[in-house]
């Protein structure tokens, strides 16, 4: 009515008032657009077909997955490696059911992924219609929150409130499950540019006090350890926390989410703490009179027995998520807020400081326990690939594991000096998560080196993903480490259940009666033949006289490469802490 | 120590929300002794109560898994603070004879409860009080035959 007034024309004025229409779909589409979406990796379905349709005129790039769980950890391999949001697209039924393991890992690990699922009609949901699932139900509790759409009018603003949600406060991933008649439905609703709710405000104003506090509590440590975890990446607050350690001189451990954000190759870098850490890390842990928690949440694969973990000392947690504050470990002090924002405001305060005796115990403990192995006469150590891939790639490559052993050792023997460099499904554990991640992460960082290393295990689940990298003739290298075993869960059971192996046995070899198979000697699958029908270029080695021209061919050739590695079957991950054990159980067989 | 708390939970008025919060509740591992759902004077408000019992931590847990929820506004542990909490109880107590019909009469009298049914082998009692007026009254009733109970869970509002 004003612009009518004003402009005095009022022909003019009604025709400006004439809303614009939209799709649903076209919302859709033009609201990963307006939130910087450059990829999205999904399957189409009935009930997505009109996002589809709305697609082919998209400015970003599609990826046809193979499979939607494929499609959820490519999403994710790309958020971890780039920050931005991950995006994926999927039908409704199986297709959303599929993505709930890729959901689920993301959360654990705080991701931010949105999942836009397509629905059945609004009228029809509850009447047990084809490819129908309670999606907001199943999801529910692997996701930070999930929206159904139950009006046209709702899509923009929704797709603008999913980005928010995932990118802010703690991470994580958002589902947003759209009823196929409001894809078509049209609306006059406009993206918002500017995001507000009132019963979701992740903004959190530290405390002076609490940063003079840790400040005093850092000036007054004779032994101060830090103790980084994964919130360190997503807040990207890695030259922070390094400007404290090299400032006061504290030496620091990382969780498995952590690799990185503290360079694995600096003097104060004790590398991994936990369960399958360093010997220097736990002792460190052990002993220290001051541990700073930066953005970990004391996982219980990290203390072992919580009451005995770090015993000694004032315990400080700093999280962006405070329902993680106290949740396993209580805190002298907790403090909640952004961790780069912490850790800047505590640099300014804090003295510098050497801790000359301290380091010193902490260089002894390292250099008489490094990480180190037993050779076996005539066969491939698992490590020494790793060993060899870190060499080729003068440790600069984004590292994708899988999980299990292969995952340890990537962690044990791959030192990493980067953030967001070394890629794995921690809080989760999700086997199958390697190759499709880093083929996620190749497509948001197409600089670096990107390896996969994987088991013989992990590799057969989401192998078709591969065709994948082929098709978009991604630069890839896919290490499988083939033990012939499920080497994690073999090692728990050699250790803690008398070795009595029961469905561990992944080749057609050695298996008890009742998973009775006849001996069948070669390899089955034959993982070089199942690459090549894909498209890649494989080989298989079984001596290190073999690995290196195989990697190196590999690396330097510059397609999707699969080197099939014969490892010693026998092979365990030490040093280890049983669970729920303490540095005093530690084994360490490293002869 | 183990108590019974009473959290009073702000939320969005809105489909799913009450299956999101019992959701969480449920999933992370603890119980629920009653739960109450309706609107505030904001009709896009809704005001949950919530009774969860457990110690100091289990507690400090709940209320920060709730408060994390998107779709929560805000989040009060009442038992923390100046509060009226009720509840209102339905009780059917067998009356074998008139005399034990007189003792529950008197009993409804001194809690301000009324007899709201009353049959030739029992009554029904409606009392309604505060969680520590409904556990004395049950606990009195408990040397009686009692054939029914219905309790409405606790509903708490701030003192100031």
């Amino acid at each position: 009515m004003k612009s009518e007034k004003r402009s005095g024309r009022p022909g003019v004025a009604a025709r400006k008032r004439i809303p614009q229409l939209r799709s649903g779909a076209q919302c859709v589409v033009d609201g990963l657009v307006d939130a910087g979406c450059e990829v999205l990796f999904g399957y189409p379905g009935g009930q997505v077909l009109e996002i589809f349709d709305c697609l082919a005129n998209s400015p970003f790039k599609f990826i046809l997955c193979r499979h939607e769980q494929g499609a959820t950890h490519m999403a994710d391999g790309y958020a971890r490696a780039t920050g931005r949001p991950g995006c994926c697209l999927v039908t409704s039924g199986p297709g959303a059911t599929n993505t709930v393991t890729g959901l689920a890992t993301a959360f654990m690990d705080g991701v931010p992924l949105i999942c836009i699922c397509g629905q059945v009609a609004l009228a029809k949901i509850g009447n047990d219609s084809f490819q129908e699932a309670d999606v907001s139900g199943i999801t529910r509790s692997v996701t930070k929150h999930n929206f159904l759409i139950r009006s046209v009018d709702e899509i923009p603003e929704t797709i603008a409130k999913a980005f928010y949600i995932a990118t802010t406060g703690k991470p994580g991933p958002v589902v947003i499950d759209i009823p196929a008649d409001l894809q078509k439905a049209k609306t006059a609703a406009k993206t918002p540019h500017r995001v507000k709710m009132r019963s979701y405000n992740p903004v959190y104003k530290v405390d002076p006090a609490q940063i003079r506090d840790l400040a005093d509590a850092v000036n007054h440590s004779e032994s101060p350890l830090l103790y980084v975890g994964g919130g360190a990446v997503a807040a990207n607050a890695s030259d922070a926390v390094a400007a404290v350690a090299r400032k006061a001189g504290i030496p620091v451990c990382a969780t498995l989410m952590a690799l990185g954000v503290f360079p694995d190759n600096d003097p104060l870098s004790l590398r991994m703490v936990g369960m399958h850490g360093s010997v220097a890390a736990n002792y460190a842990a052990a002993r220290c009179d001051l541990l700073i928690s930066a953005g970990a949440r004391f996982d219980d694969r990290v203390i072992g027995k919580a009451d005995k973990f770090a015993p000694k000392a004032k315990i400080v947690h700093i999280d962006i998520d405070i329902s993680s504050l106290g949740k396993t470990v209580q805190p002298d002090l907790s403090i909640h807020g952004d961790l780069r924002e912490v850790f800047e405001a505590l640099a300014a305060e804090i003295k510098p400081a050497s801790h000359r005796e301290w380091l010193e115990q902490i260089n002894r403990w390292r250099s008489r326990y490094p990480f180190t192995y037993p050779r076996r006469e005539g066969e491939l150590m698992p490590q020494t690939v790793v060993e060899r891939i870190y060499e080729l790639t003068k440790g600069r490559a984004v590292v994708v594991t899988d999980v299990g052993q292969n995952q340890m050792w990537s962690a044990q023997y791959y030192p990493c000096t980067k953030p967001r460099h070394f890629i794995s499904s921690g809080g989760l554990g999700t086997m199958g998560f390697g190759l499709p991640a880093a083929i996620g992460a190749k497509f948001g960082n197409r600089r670096d080196t990107v390896v996969c290393i994987s088991g013989d295990g992990g590799a057969q689940m989401n192998f078709q993903e591969l065709v994948v990298a082929v098709e978009h003739r991604l630069p890839l290298v896919m290490v499988i480490l083939n033990n012939g075993c499920l080497g994690m869960v073999r090692q728990w059971q050699e250790l803690f259940y008398g070795k009595r192996y029961s469905g561990v046995s992944i080749s057609q070899t050695g298996r008890t009666a009742n998973e009775g198979v006849p001996d069948r000697p070669g390899f089955l699958p034959d993982f070089v033949k199942l690459a090549e029908a894909h498209g890649a270029t494989a080989c298989r080695v079984s001596s290190e006289a073999e690995l290196v021209p195989a990697l190196e061919r590999a690396f330097s050739s510059g397609g999707v490469q699969v080197v099939e590695c014969i490892v010693s079957p026998t092979a365990n991950v030490y040093p280890m802490i049983p669970p729920g054990g303490t540095v005093a159980d530690i084994i360490n067989r490293t002869v | 120590m183990s108590n019974n708390h009473i959290i009073n939970c702000l939320v969005e008025n809105r489909p799913g929300v009450l299956a999101r919060i019992v959701g969480l509740i449920s999933g992370r591992g603890y119980n629920i002794e009653t739960l109450n759902v309706g609107p505030t004077a904001d009709p896009t408000v809704s005001n949950m109560t919530i009774v969860v019992p457990g110690d100091a931590q289990v507690i400090t847990q709940v209320t920060r898994q709730l408060a994390k929820q998107v779709d929560v506004i805000k989040v009060m542990n009442m038992t923390n603070r100046r509060h009226l909490n009720r509840e209102l109880i339905l009780v059917r107590v067998a009356t074998d004879d008139h005399h034990v019909r007189a003792e529950l009469v008197d009993l409804a009298a001194l809690f301000s409860a009324r007899i709201v049914a009353v049959r030739e082998d029992s009554v029904t009692i409606q009392m309604v009080g505060n969680q520590d007026d409904v556990s004395d009254f049950l606990r009195l009733l408990s040397s009686y035959e009692v054939v029914d109970i219905s309790r409405s869970g606790v509903i708490a509002v701030n003192r100031e």
